[in-house]
């Protein structure tokens, strides 16, 4: 059996030695290459799933870590951990990339072989950056992660997949290269890449960063990185043409997991490392994110093509995410995290869905479809379902999350709550109108009249997305208890704040958990600097 | 001490180039009466791997030999291995290369062995006239190699550029030293530690030397010839030139720098203006090659701009009378690491080249992983190395000089090196596009390559550098112990 001490490196390291297994098969060999990839992907599942009893509800800070020395000079450690933040993202990762083989089982025909070996070393990037402890193990993983999804893109994709995969590249590149910079002097300032280490040389000194100035440019060094991966307006360019151009499996690992992968940076290291910068920029953030919200929406309302649609959409609800977290409410911030899963699983279930439909048509346009409820009923009921999560109907996963950051934003900012909930509104325009406009009226094509239903394995997937779906809108105190102290931490690390003269919070009054420590400690410190 | 009779100690010090030296000079004797290929090329293997092998013996007698002409000591140790190394993995490469060329193997290898000793010199010389005899030595035998070809225009064209601009440069380092000399009196380095660094004279001659080295190291903008150089040189050289030349007159510009206080001081903003400029040359170049050869070469000039980003930290460091460990181990290990990716990535397109050479262009590579997948991934891996992605050598060295610029303060170079690397990944990435995901072109007909197995030799010289470039990525740390050794430089303690 696995030592209980080695988990987190079992889960991050097991898909590569899967990969290295798969690489063992010959070629030719589908039907195995496909059944191995899907139980290592099952069992990379069960090994994350056996986090959960093992860490700690309601315990702040990282639990299971593991901490080795790497490289001497500068000191860089290979440091794990998880805390309720990361362990729901390193699930959802493992279970779409079980997911994400199961769909790809008759999609994918050219190069079998590599396209498994790049999905598993994909799974190897992404769950490293969540489990990564130290910011060059992080950034490592961070930009690992990249060729695989490249890959992913790039050979099996669509039309323009070289053009697609290279632009991913290349904007990823550009925000991660200047984190690297930034990482590098947030050692030069603090002497070492522990992120714990950090985090508690900043609490015991506020100072220590030195000036408003820095903090704010370390700030946006390692903001503009994780903006670009959310993607936020107007760095959202790349995700259409990605979306569209990768293969349905690419997609739902892209939407599913490597989005959050800003997000979660952002709760991970801008706001507990940077509070004074992040309360600065919070505002023009979450202008940004309305932005998003809306835009997205609107230009998932008059898309003619499917896939960029839900695409679209997924810019509209990672605006939710950031907005919930740059309200600074532990209300909103629940809600991010949970949003994130959310749409992880409503998304990546449109994503399927999509594919599936592509399968049968090899189109994404919208007119080329009509009235598909009559030929395929069992595929347009589970769109429907996958449709009302996204758009967040009670009882079903979506709701859950996007409540819970409208809830806490109208806390702190009312007018923020209020423009995102035109997203709210917007979401159930545009996911209703097109799928009346595929599944419902006359058949317009002949090619449409038979059309089969869902497959035998078709089904199971959709099943087990649906029973996902219901579990999480009903079962959310599961996630959300679990998520509370590691939010609730993020928050107390943000109170350490005020050092620099002049530097209020924007809204100090509406921001209980803010100012109620923080404001008083003002007027005894500007002697500190 | 008389100068004229070194004892046993000087001689044990340039052991590596008597070698190299004896070697070369042994081939050319034997050449006439031995017609086996596969020998030769043996005995220059054997050359280059014993010589290499003695500087490790020369590295156990620390200090100044030859009445300080030559001082050895840690650095040099450093970069006779590492010229040694490239040396002999370009003899592996040359091997199955000359062959298919019909081109004469022993004086290949002779003039490569005699190049490698002029390097060696450069890298352990602490006196100006002998780097210049390093610097000659080193420089006639690339000339003469980059025309091996002699039966190609362009690889004539490549000598007789490489030949007129390289002894222009010459010219001018020779000016330099006699302009130092008449400032301090001395071509010694170590001699010249307490000059007035304010001085016109010591300016202009250390000016005039970063001239002429700029030029072997292809610093914009002494950079022009770099390309068609690289392009001409039959492949194999130019694996050694974007090697092996540029190691050793970097090594040989660091211990200058690294000594003059009075080159220390001035310096800054010269390191600083060249390097965005050979950064910016050498990337926006890249950005619309459509030939391999002219690609690599024009990345290699956006190399030494990233390595002169850690020159400019190490005048920034050294200004407060502390030697700029942080900055000469970053120079160190991204030379170490760039050598081998260049070598391997050289290696890879002498092979897909086929006979002449003429399979160079970038729609030659397309579908290459169906064809070649070993080829396909190797190169892949070079040229993500030299992209900067994790997990390589280029990565921890472009992390090494990010920390050393950061470490001096000099934020904005450290974003504009940045912002080159974006560029960079580009022109990088299209190449493993091509490879990957790109099906050959209709009309091109894959003969040369699809039927092509590489020589065992070739494969010897991929396995090691690709697993020296992952070993070097993942476990830095013995490398990194031996360069940030606080006496790295001999005499400056």
């Amino acid at each position: 059996m696995i030592p209980g001490g080695h988990l987190l490196s079992v889960i991050i390291f097991f898909p590569a030695l899967g990969a290295l297994t798969l690489l063992l098969l010959r070629g030719d060999d589908h039907v195995w290459i496909r059944r191995l990839a899907f139980v290592i992907s099952l069992a990379e599942f069960a090994f994350s799933l056996m986090m959960l009893p093992k860490v700690a509800v309601a315990v702040k800070g990282y639990q299971l870590e593991e901490f080795g020395r790497w490289i001497t000079s500068p000191p860089i450690n290979y440091h794990l951990g998880v805390d309720g933040i990361s362990l729901f993202l390193v699930i959802l990762t493992t279970f779409l990339t079980a997911v994400s083989v199961l769909c790809s089982w008759v999609s994918i025909q050219k190069r079998v072989k590599e396209f498994f070996v790049m999905l598993l070393m994909l799974e190897v990037g992404v769950v490293g950056v969540f489990l990564s402890l130290d910011l060059f193990l992080f950034f490592l993983f961070w930009e690992v992660m990249l060729i695989p999804m490249a890959f992913l893109i790039g050979i099996w994709g669509h039309d323009r997949r070289l053009y697609a995969a290279m632009k991913f590249v290349l904007y990823t590149m550009a925000g991660s290269i200047l984190m690297l910079v930034g990482i590098i002097w947030l050692y030069n300032v603090t002497g070492t890449f522990d992120l714990p280490a950090i985090q508690q040389a900043l609490q015991a000194n506020p100072l220590l960063l030195g000036s408003q100035a820095t903090e704010r440019l370390l700030f946006l060094a390692f903001f503009v990185a994780f903006a670009i991966k959310v993607p936020l307006f107007p760095l959202h360019t790349w995700l259409p043409d990605a979306h569209v151009e990768a293969p349905t499996a690419g997609s739902v690992i892209l939407a599913g997991v490597l989005l959050k992968m800003g997000t979660y940076g952002m709760i991970r290291f801008c706001l507990p490392l940077f509070p004074d910068a992040s309360r600065h920029y919070a505002r023009p953030i979450a202008f940004l994110a309305i932005i998003g919200i809306i835009y997205g929406a609107l230009v998932a309302l008059v898309q003619p093509n499917l896939k960029k649609l839900v695409a679209y959409s997924s810019v509209s609800h990672l605006g939710f995410v950031v907005l919930g977290l740059f309200a600074f409410q532990q209300i909103s911030m629940q809600g991010a995290v949970y949003q994130m899963l959310a749409h992880g699983i409503s998304t990546g279930a449109l994503f399927l869905l999509v594919g599936m439909l592509y399968d049968r048509r090899h189109t994404f346009e919208i007119s080329e479809y009509g009235g598909l409820a009559t030929p395929m009923p069992r595929l347009a009921a589970f769109f429907l379902f996958a449709a009302l999560s996204s758009l967040g109907l009670p009882m079903l996963n979506g709701f859950i999350g996007e409540y819970l950051i409208l809830l806490g934003t109208y806390i702190a900012h009312w007018q923020w709550a209020t423009w995102a909930a035109l997203g709210v509104i917007l979401s159930a325009c545009y996911l209703l109108w097109s799928y009346q406009r595929v599944f419902f009226g006359d058949i317009t094509h002949d090619k449409n009249k038979d059309l089969p239903d869902t497959s035998v394995r078709e089904r199971w997937i959709l099943v087990t997305m649906a029973v996902v779906i219901l579990w999480m809108g009903i079962f959310s105190p599961f996630i959300t208890r679990r998520t509370d102290a590691s939010v609730a931490h993020v928050l107390e690390q943000m109170k350490r704040n005020l050092m620099y003269e002049g530097a209020l919070p924007p809204a100090p009054v509406t921001s209980p958990v803010i100012s109620g420590a923080g404001s008083p400690n003002l007027p005894e410190r500007p002697g500190t600097r | 001490m008389n100068a004229a009779f070194p004892n046993a100690t000087d001689l044990y010090c340039v052991l590596p180039e008597l070698i190299w030296c004896a070697f070369g000079v042994f081939l050319m004797l034997v050449q006439p009466f031995i017609k086996s290929r596969p020998f030769l090329t043996f005995l220059a293997l054997v050359g280059t791997l014993a010589g290499t092998a003695m500087s490790f013996v020369a590295a156990s007698f620390y200090g100044p030999a030859f009445n300080g002409l030559i001082q050895m000591d840690a650095f040099s140790a450093f970069f006779h291995v590492l010229v040694g190394t490239v040396a002999f993995l370009v003899v592996l490469t040359a091997g199955p290369y000359l062959m298919r060329e019909g081109l004469e193997s022993a004086e290949f290898y002779a003039l490569l062995l005699f190049a490698t000793a002029g390097m060696g010199v450069l890298a352990s010389s602490q006196e100006l006239l002998t780097a210049f005899i390093g610097l000659e030595l080193s420089s006639i035998s690339s000339y003469i190699l980059a025309g091996y070809r002699r039966d190609s225009l362009k690889s004539d064209e490549s000598a007789m550029k490489y030949f007129l601009l390289g002894s222009f440069a010459t010219a001018f380092f020779l000016y330099g030293i006699a302009l130092v000399y008449g400032a301090t009196g001395t071509t010694r380095l170590d001699h010249m530690l307490s000059a007035d660094p304010a001085g016109n004279l010591l300016k202009l001659g250390l000016s005039m030397i970063l001239i002429g080295l700029g030029f072997k190291v292809a610093i914009a903008p002494f950079q022009v010839w770099t390309p068609d150089v690289y392009e001409g040189a039959p492949t194999p050289v130019t694996a050694l030139f974007a090697a092996g030349p540029k190691a050793a007159a970097f090594a040989l510009i660091l211990r200058i720098f690294a000594t003059v206080p009075a080159a220390t001081h001035y310096w800054f903003w010269a390191f600083w203006l060249l390097a965005i400029l050979t950064m910016f040359v050498g990337n926006l170049g890249a950005l619309v090659q459509t030939n391999v050869k002219r690609l690599l070469a024009y990345s290699s000039i956006a190399h030494a701009g990233y390595i002169l980003v850690a020159f400019a930290a190490v005048t920034t460091m050294s200004q407060g009378g502390a030697p700029a460990l942080p900055a000469y181990a970053a120079v160190l290990f991204y030379l170490l690491g760039y050598a081998v990716v260049k070598v391997g990535a050289f290696t890879v397109v002498s092979q897909l080249g086929g006979v002449g050479e003429k399979h160079l262009s970038l729609d030659d590579y397309a579908g290459l992983s169906q064809r070649h997948p070993v080829a396909a991934a190797a190169l892949s891996l070079y040229l993500l190395s030299l992209l900067g992605l994790p997990v390589t050598a280029g990565f921890f060295g472009k992390f090494y000089i990010f920390k050393a610029a950061v470490n001096s303060n000099l934020i904005w170079l450290a974003i504009l090196m940045a912002i080159n690397s974006v560029i960079a990944s580009y022109y990088y990435l299209r190449v493993i596009v091509v490879m990957y995901m790109r099906d050959p072109a209709a009309g091109a007909e894959p003969e040369a390559t699809s039927t092509l197995r590489f020589p065992l030799t070739v494969n010897i010289v991929l396995a090691f550098t690709a697993i020296a470039t992952i070993y070097f990525g993942l476990a830095p740390n013995q490398i990194l112990r031996f360069i940030l050794q606080p006496n790295l430089i001999g005499h400056l303690h």
